[in-house]
């Protein structure tokens, strides 16, 4: 009997060793696959059950965290929610994160192997970080300018410093309250419902994902074109352009919208904005420099991280002469964000050299000790200096006396173009207003801020859009707020 | 191996004066460090939930401390040569069990569990008392083994005039007190086929028929005893308690095996074992959805619905991984239904690791071997077959439900011994600790060469 009593026992002896082989595969071979099962709530309790890290504006935070006291605990609250929506986006409970919550939520969310005070340390002891901070390199007054001066149009502005490439104001309108999204109840899938349903999309991001055909804004990049390969040496020379300009082998006429275009000097068709010179001129760069130059400014490059993507801008380069001639106007397959033009003002601004654009200046552990800087940012010679100095001698006349003079500030030299882009079919929609300027104040070395404002109103008359009437004063206030004048 | 029917040899020359230790301050001690650990587990427990250590830890300990200390001096005075380790190996996974249902307390303020579990634990220990005082020879058992069988049965199928709660008809309602009658009957059942084996196993194993080299017992032997298993599974099968039918029939068929040595009983139970298992898997919706849980796991996940309780449960033994989260910081909540009763384990899993877990295992594999081990100690043929019974229900209910918990086997609810939330099975569990000590008493006195008193 004692040998059954042994074989019984082995057979105990088996099922735990059955058990412990098969407690040491769930908890330790495949506790990855179990804890990454988008089902296992875990990981969601761990991420809210701390305060968020603040994205600051100016030293202050324009974001905070509301112990709710549920399951998933803290909860994302905005001040000032609609006017910086553009820039924090979304962090919600249900519906993920966007922008630079997004981004930046390794940082925010206190995951981030950096946060850590040492190497693994976060790993051995099962701890999280306390959530960081994201500084921003946003100018506080001059998003508060661009909101007001939108006030609730459709439309947006983008503002860049042009000697570092910060991102002083990235405001679309009309905006939302990211704060409703925030949390996990009913309310939010209605208002989540609510936003994406509306047809003015106060979600949509327009200063950075939305395209606009640029209209006249863009002869800045067909006036640099034309300057850098040597077609025009004179700004004051006649350009040789007739006035109605026929489209190479097609039998439609480009027309202006004032006179005294034929023939005019760049200085003058610039200052005017006509078309004819414009679309004769880059015809006659050809669409191989054309696409080169635009591509130098930053239009085909899908590459920009703001840290959040930046929706590429367009120019074709498959494009016949009539088509060219079109594209170099602004009109056809060019398209571009708000903040593409306002790199286009900066690069102008800045002599010719393009610094990439970048919205987060360091980041913090949550005592504002550095955790990283804002990285290195590529620097691109557009142009030649010599050409953006006379860039910039046409963009100053505009406001002096050409279209923009609505943008022009005492004590500062202003440079600026205004647009005006037909769009839609057979452009039969209302056209957008463009201004693209940059601001340097008489005491200061170089231009301080370079800004680019659209405004889409459906609801305005045709007559009244135009460049220098609506988007122009706005940049002027966004130009003032930077100047602190 | 001794013959049935033969008594112990009569006592033999007075002891000798180098006297073997009888390790009751062993116990004793371990029965501190058992406390302490308890202890220790709720002040941890206290701390991560609510930052202060919790004002009544002292009281708890004080309270498990005098109870362990009551059953101690009841087998220091009745059982003085017993097994050491089984007494602090249950006041262990007991205080451990109580801290592990108050942790789950502190989340849940509607629903408190862990006083009625410390009511429920004070009886246990109380019964044990009373068996290690009164009981003073286990063979007084073989006596009363058709009254324990008759009681088993009725046990067994009180909870069928009761309404059945979660699909399973296994409780009834006494004063607000719910019990499980069939948690009693186990130990009542395992005394029967004790007691049975010890007397027939003679006949089961040397007369009957060849057929083809198996030797089959006569039907006068056999009936009895097959009838009472076929009538306890088959009860069980009405009220939908799987782990308590499957944990019967195991017992059985190790009993047999260990009483005859025949290796056709394995062949023949584990037939009758994967025939029955198909039956029911076919037969019953409730049994056949446990199959396809446990084949898998995360198919409602896929099918959009949320994880179910298993899927839920082998979450909370990932997140634990290897050293665990520490006691009061997981979430093994999540599981819903049941967390504190048959998922307790989870919450172990989870809030102790895969470290913490071994460690529970071993202790139960402890308890079980040295059950065992006074069975194999002991002549005669009803303690050893006792013995190894007990113990075996010890194994049996740890893998079944652990093995279910944790995707080895199909989940089948089972309450782990001193661990989980459940009153009848503490009780239970606490008499079984109870005959262990007095087995493996009369195990040492052999040794000695005392007779029982």
């Amino acid at each position: 009997m004692a040998r059954y009593i042994r074989h019984a026992c082995a057979f105990c002896a088996l099922l735990l060793v059955a058990l412990l082989v098969n407690a040491a595969r769930v908890q330790v071979v495949q506790s990855r696959a179990y804890d990454a099962n988008p089902a296992n709530r875990r990981a969601s309790i761990a991420r809210y059950a701390q305060p968020r890290g603040d994205i600051l504006v100016g030293g202050e935070p324009v974001t905070g965290s509301v112990d709710t006291r549920e399951q998933l605990r803290y909860e994302r609250s905005y001040r000032d929610g609609p006017l910086y929506a553009p820039v924090t986006g979304f962090a919600s409970q249900l519906y993920g994160s966007t922008l630079l919550e997004h981004a930046e939520d390794g940082v925010l969310s206190g995951t981030d192997p950096l946060l850590a005070p040492f190497p693994l340390w976060n790993d051995v002891t099962r701890s999280q970080s306390p959530g960081g901070d994201v500084v921003t390199t946003l100018n506080r007054a001059a998003q508060e300018a661009a909101f007001r001066g939108l006030a609730g149009r459709k439309g947006a502005v983008a503002a860049i410093e042009p000697a570092t490439g910060r991102v002083l104001a990235l405001v679309s309108s009309p905006s939302y309250d990211p704060s409703v999204l925030s949390g996990n109840g009913e309310a939010v899938g209605s208002a989540w419902a609510r936003l994406n349903h509306d047809p003015e999309k106060p979600m949509l991001n327009r200063a950075v994902h939305e395209t606009y055909p640029p209209g006249s804004a863009f002869k800045v990049v067909t006036a640099a074109a034309a300057l850098n390969a040597g077609l025009v040496t004179d700004l004051d020379a006649p350009t040789r352009s007739p006035d109605p300009y026929r489209l190479p082998g097609t039998t439609t006429r480009l027309t202006n919208e004032g006179d005294g275009c034929a023939d005019a000097s760049l200085r003058v068709a610039f200052e005017w904005s006509c078309n004819t010179v414009f679309a004769k001129l880059g015809v006659d760069v050809g669409v191989r420099d054309m696409t080169a130059m635009a591509r130098a400014f930053g239009f085909n490059d899908s590459g920009v991280r703001l840290p959040f993507a930046v929706s590429p801008s367009t120019f074709d380069p498959r494009v016949d002469k009539a088509q060219l001639a079109l594209s170099s106007i602004g009109q056809y397959n060019t398209r571009a964000t708000p903040l593409q033009m306002a790199m286009v003002a900066a690069a102008v601004a800045e002599g010719g050299l393009l610094r990439s654009p970048y919205l987060v200046e360091r980041t913090t552990r949550r005592g504002g000790e550095t955790v990283a800087g804002s990285g290195t940012h590529p620097v691109r010679q557009v142009m030649l200096p010599s050409t953006a100095v006379r860039l910039r001698e046409l963009m100053t006349d505009v406001v002096r006396e050409g279209t923009g003079t609505r943008a022009a500030i005492p004590g500062a030299t202003v440079g600026g173009k205004t647009g005006t882009a037909q769009h839609g079919v057979g452009n039969s929609g209302v056209p957008y207003a463009w201004f693209i300027s940059w601001a340097q104040a008489d005491s200061a070395m170089n231009p301080q801020v370079a800004v680019a404002v659209v405004v889409e109103d459906a609801s305005a008359n045709r007559g009244e859009i135009s460049g220098g009437g609506d988007a122009a004063p706005i940049a002027r206030e966004v130009m003032r707020a930077v100047l602190g004048r | 191996m001794t013959k049935a029917g033969t008594t112990v040899t009569a006592a033999r020359a007075p002891a000798p004066a180098a006297r073997r230790p009888r390790r009751r301050g062993i116990e004793l001690a371990l029965i501190v460090l058992a406390v302490l650990l308890s202890v220790y587990g709720y002040c941890a427990a206290g701390l991560a939930r609510t930052g202060t250590v919790p004002p009544d830890a002292l009281g708890y300990g004080a309270g498990i401390g005098a109870l362990a200390l009551f059953a101690h001096l009841a087998v220091r005075i009745r059982a003085p040569y017993a097994d050491p380790l089984p007494l602090p190996i249950g006041v262990l996974l007991n205080g451990l069990g109580l801290v592990l249902i108050h942790r789950l307390d502190l989340e849940t303020p509607g629903d408190r569990a862990a006083p009625t579990q410390l009511v429920w634990s004070t009886l246990g220990v109380g019964l044990f008392i009373v068996v290690a005082l009164l009981l003073r020879d286990h063979r007084v058992l073989q006596r009363y083994s058709y009254v324990c069988v008759v009681a088993a049965l009725v046990l067994l199928l009180l909870p069928i005039l009761f309404p059945a709660v979660n699909g399973a008809r296994i409780w009834i309602r006494i004063a607000g007190f719910s019990i499980q009658p069939g948690e009693f009957a186990k130990v009542l059942l395992a005394v029967f086929f004790a007691a049975y084996l010890a007397d027939n196993r003679n006949a089961l194993a040397y007369t009957g028929r060849r057929l083809w080299r198996m030797q089959f017992p006569t039907g006068r032997v056999l009936g009895p005893i097959m009838t009472i298993w076929l009538l306890s599974v088959g009860v069980l099968v009405l009220e939908r308690d799987l782990g308590t039918s499957l944990l019967f029939f195991c017992l059985f068929v190790v009993l047999l095996y260990v009483a005859t040595g025949r290796t056709g009983w394995i062949a023949v139970g584990l037939l009758l074992a994967v025939l029955g298992a198909v039956a029911v898997g076919h037969l019953e919706p409730h049994v056949h959805g446990r199959i396809e849980d446990w084949l898998h796991p995360f198919a409602t996940i896929e099918a959009g619905q949320g994880p179910n309780q298993l899927s839920q449960s082998l979450f909370a033994f990932a997140a634990g991984g290897v050293l665990g989260t520490g006691l009061g910081l997981g979430h093994s909540l999540l599981i819903g239904f049941a967390t504190k009763s048959d998922f307790i384990l989870a919450t172990a899993g989870e809030e102790l690791g895969l470290a913490g877990l071994t460690a529970i295992f071993l202790l139960y594999a402890l308890l079980v071997e040295r059950g065992y081990r006074a069975g194999l100690a002991l002549r005669e043929p009803f303690g050893r077959l006792l013995a190894v019974g007990l113990a075996s229900i010890v194994a049996l209910q740890v893998f079944v439900i652990a093995g279910g918990v944790t995707g080895l086997i199909p989940l089948t609810g089972m309450a782990m011994p001193f661990l989980a939330q459940g009153g009848s099975s503490v009780v239970t569990n606490w008499a079984i600790v109870a005959l262990l000590i007095r087995v493996s008493d009369a195990a040492g006195r052999q040794h000695e060469g005392q007779e029982a008193p």
